[in-house]
Order: structure tokens, then sequence, then C-alpha cells
């Protein structure tokens, strides 16, 4: 089999996010680069959501193994800044599945992110926008905390960053 | 490339998000709220997270690993300013503080994402969304109880007089200001210090707290030098406890 790009971005669509097992690294916008060179090496570019996210090396080796798995011997997973993630990065399907988490997925922004915005949120169960910020920390590095004053539900926002 | 002079950038920045992060943990358990306590624990990830990448770049400039520069070296080589060392407090000094200091370090990390030194921009433009974040947090608390209660304006008051020294310190000049100023490496302690004071008085202005006269302010110098108080080193000797026990130890 001639391996390609694409069979390979494939195969990352198996591997999810540890934290928020409903989403993938495809889908989360952290592959950053694919290639294949001559002899036929696969280099796979990846960067982090967040500089201090303890989820990168597993989601690193996770990488490793499924690229293993497909018998793959000559490859190298490298983790860089060089392209910096930010939360406009992660596909439809990835807010799809976030919202379907009961994560509500973060708002489109031009990079500049306020207070505004964080606080501007539709709750992901019952899409009132009648919602309130609790805190910009949640229990991960990404997540904000909210309320719906609708559905008197507590839930998590995939912050914009 | 002014090696030298970017590695005495790199690890003023790196040893001041280590130490203010080891600081934040501390209110891990202790905050004075639930979402106190949370925000105070998910800023140090953030920031001990940032100082490990700081340091990989150092390691690529051929100095140890993360590990070993963050564990292994004595108080006097570290180049952390002052103000991130002193011990928490109350809550009033670790929020005046965190204001004082994540005020600049947004600034710093704004400014160095145009570096000329393509690593640390790109780390940089990474990092300055994240601590926007903590930025906004402590803006927001400063402003809340800054016009709340005559108790919480007086605290922060005092807290803010007692810091200030300290937070000028942050903006120590070195030796290398002006190579890295020329090669478009860094604009400079000195145009930092002064965006952020520009900030902070505009937030200030939002409350009932008022700024003492920047200029009749002697700035606590000496951090960046390896002068540290006596807080620092038995911060250091809890910090690599377990590193100590068992270089080798994984979690």
């Amino acid at each position: 089999m001639i391996i390609t790009q694409e069979i390979i971005k494939e195969w990352l669509d198996e591997v999810k996010d540890p934290e928020i097992p409903v989403l993938s690294l495809n889908d989360l916008g952290v592959i950053t680069g694919i290639e294949i060179d001559s002899s036929d090496k696969v280099v796979v570019n990846m960067t982090p959501t967040f500089t201090g996210c303890p989820a990168m090396d597993a989601m690193q080796q996770d990488v490793k193994d499924v690229l293993e798995k497909r018998g793959v011997t000559d490859y190298e997973v490298i983790v860089s800044f060089e392209t910096q993630w930010n939360s406009n990065m992660i596909s439809e399907k990835g807010r799809k599945a976030l919202k379907e988490f009961g994560l509500a997925p973060p708002p489109q922004h031009n990079m500049i992110v306020d207070i505004d915005i964080i606080e501007r949120v539709s709750c992901p169960y019952c899409e009132s926008d009648n919602t309130e910020m609790k805190t910009p920390f949640g229990p991960t590095l990404c997540r904000s905390i909210h309320y719906c004053n609708n559905c008197f539900q507590a839930f998590e926002q995939f912050k914009p960053i | 490339m002014n090696t030298e002079g970017i590695k005495d950038l790199l690890y003023k920045m790196a040893d001041d998000q280590l130490i203010i992060g080891h600081r934040n943990s501390e209110w891990t358990g202790f905050g004075p709220l639930l979402e106190e306590d949370i925000a105070f624990s998910s800023m140090a990830q953030d920031k001990v997270g940032q100082s490990y990448q700081l340091y990989n770049i150092l390691n690529e400039l051929g100095e140890a690993d993360p590990d070993t520069i963050a564990f292994m070296r004595n108080a006097d080589q570290f180049h952390n300013c002052q103000l991130v060392e002193l011990p928490n407090g109350e809550y009033d000094f670790s929020l005046v503080r965190h204001f004082l200091f994540d005020t600049a370090e947004l600034l710093r990390f704004q400014m160095l994402s145009n570096s000329s030194f393509e690593p640390l921009a790109n780390l940089s433009r990474k990092i300055k969304g994240e601590t926007k974040y903590h930025s906004m947090h402590a803006n927001i608390w400063i402003k809340q109880l800054g016009s709340a209660t005559e108790e919480s304006i007086s605290r922060l008051q005092s807290a803010l007089e007692y810091a200030l020294p300290f937070a000028l310190g942050i903006f120590e000049p070195s030796s290398h200001e002006q190579d890295l100023i020329n090669e478009g490496i860094f604009e400079g302690e000195d145009a930092l210090k002064n965006k952020w004071i520009e900030v902070i008085t505009a937030v200030i202005n939002e409350t009932r707290l008022s700024l003492p006269d920047f200029k009749s302010i002697t700035p606590v110098y000496g951090g960046r030098m390896g002068k540290h108080t006596e807080h620092l080193q038995p911060l250091l000797e809890e910090m690599s406890e377990v590193f100590k026990v068992d270089p080798t130890s994984d979690w």
C-alpha cells in the first residue's frame, strides 16, 4: 500500500483528546502537518492547545502508537509552537461533538478575546442564551464554568483562545 | 544572534513563571472561595507549563534540560524578580501581586510576539492568549474589591503600597538591554515599564484605590542578578524535594 497524507490523516481520526474522548485530534486542530519524505519517512507535526496542557505527552504517544499499529516504522512526531493553536481551529464536526458531549463549543473570534466573548455562550443542553459565567477557569486549562438560567444547569465551555 | 542576551532574557522570564506558578499553586485548597481556588490553581498550571517551554528554548541554546535547570539550582542562580518569590500572605497581597505581575507578563509576551528571535516569538504568540485570561481575572477582582467596602479598599491599598517597589523590580535593567533592542529581539524593560504604568493606572483609576507617584518609589532590584529575599531558598527546597529524593521519579 502506498501511504499518503490523506491515509495518515484518516488513521489519526481514531486518536482522541484524552480529556474529551469524543473529539479527534484532527477535529481539535492540533495536527498541523503531515509529511512523507522521499525515503517514506512519516513526519507528523502537532501543537498544544495550551502551553501547559498535561495531555500533550499522551496525545503525542497515541499518535506514535497509531503509526506503529499501522506498520509505519520510520516516523517522527514533533510537538512545536511554529503554528500556534487557537480555538477557531476546531472543525465544524468537532464543534458538534463538543456540544453533544455537553461542552459548549468556543465562539469563533477575530483573535481578540475579551470578557464579552467568553460570557456570551449558549447552553449546550437547551440552547438558551440566558446564561452567566461563573468562572473563566475550570477543571482543565481549556474549560470555563457557566450556568444556564433557563434550564438551571451548570455547564462548561471549551474556552475561546 | 546575541545568544548571551537571549539566554539572560529567557532565564528571567522562565524563572518568573516557575516561581509565581509555584506561589499560585499554594492557593490550591486554601482559596477564599472555590472559584478562586480553581483560578489560582489553573493559572499555576499555565505558568509552570510556560516556564517549561521557556526552559526548553534555553535547552536548545545549550543549557541543561528543563528539570535540571528548574530543580538543581540554588536561590543565587535564579533570575526571577523578588516580587514573585514573596510569600502569598493574605488574599489581598496575592491579588495585588497577581494584578501587577500579570499585567507586565501579558504586555511582555505581546511585545515578544514580534521578536526577531523566532522560537520566542512563536511561543509568545501562544502564551499571550493564555495570559490574557490571567490578566482579565486580576482586573475584574481589582475593580470589584477596589470599590467595595472600606475594609477591602484599605487592605488592597496597603498591599499595593507594599508591592509596588517590588513590582518595579520586574523591570530591572540588564547589561544586554541595548543589544536586544538593536537586534529587534525585545523592545526593552523601559518600554515595557512605560506600557505597564499606563495599563496599571487605567485600571486603578476605575477604583477607589490610588497610586503614588512612580518617581517617588525606589525599585527593589537584585532579583535579576541572583540577589533574593530569604523566602526563595525554602520555596526551592520544597519544590525540588521529590526530584532530589529520586531524580528518575515520574508521576
